[in-house]
């Protein structure tokens, strides 16, 4: 194929890339993913009450790879009061989702802890069901410095 | 493609009914997002760890759902109420179904 390299072909092909430039930064400014609509499926539409909750995550994160996380719940784990689950979303990743964490009275302590990946700078909530049906939640903000400039 | 021999440690071997064990375990795996894409443009296919439990003596003392948002080489940490002897058996389900399992043991006095 011969490609001939034109004024006019350039400039289309520039403004091309722009537009694509930017609607690149719009959707990511946009970056609105479904964890609003995980926890409303996982609490059924029900209010949860701050606290109880203790979310342990860096305040900066050089490193998005994988960013240290403990989630861990205030109870007394036995047979008649004790966190069922725990889930776990971010509103920056381009999935809401991070992990649930199951726990059963053998658990003896509501308390887990895992790495995770964070595409950008955003709000990490965990909302934490208890066996009686209420619902308890904490957020976090954690900066991410791409590129690890240390910032 | 070689056995993958996740490295499981337990903070005592040893316990009294009622204590708490803390469980650290380690295992090898690329958690590929399904976000990414190769050299050529292709997306390269989600492969990832979706599923991990813990049971102690037979009984699930702990699971977690993975998302694609979990690191590379997954990293969990938990406690669980020492009840009984018995084995410690942990198990990761990948997204293709195999599973790779570990196991340790506890003593319970």
């Amino acid at each position: 194929m011969i490609v001939r390299y034109t004024r006019r072909g350039a400039l289309a092909r520039s403004a091309g890339a722009l537009a694509l430039a930017a609607f690149g930064t719009i959707s990511l400014a946009h970056a609105a993913n479904d964890s609003a609509d995980l926890i409303k499926k996982f609490t059924g539409g029900k209010q949860a009450s701050e606290g109880k909750v203790k979310l342990d995550l860096p305040e900066i994160a050089e490193n998005g790879n994988t960013v240290p996380m403990t989630v861990s719940v205030e109870s007394p784990m036995t047979e008649q009061s004790y966190v069922t689950e725990v889930l776990v979303v971010g509103d920056g990743n381009p999935n809401g989702g991070m992990a649930t964490f199951h726990f059963t009275p053998l658990s003896g302590a509501a308390e887990a802890n895992t790495r995770i990946r964070l595409a950008a700078t955003q709000n990490i909530t965990a909302v934490a069901k208890m066996n009686d049906g209420s619902f308890y939640t904490a957020s976090k903000q954690v900066k991410v410095t791409i590129g690890g400039c240390g910032g | 493609m070689a056995e993958i021999k996740p490295r499981i440690k337990l903070d005592k071997k040893e316990a009294k009914k009622g204590d708490l064990v803390e469980v650290k375990a380690l295992v090898q795996h690329v958690m590929e997002t399904g976000q990414r894409k190769d050299a050529q443009g292709q997306t390269i296919p989600r492969k990832i760890l979706n599923k991990f439990t813990c049971t102690v003596a037979g009984k699930q003392v702990f699971a977690a759902d993975f998302e694609p948002a979990v690191s590379a080489n997954p990293y969990i940490q938990f406690k669980f109420k020492a009840t009984e002897s018995g084995p410690v058996v942990l198990t990761w389900t990948d997204d293709d179904g195999s599973k790779i399992v570990g196991e340790e043991s506890i003593k319970v006095t």
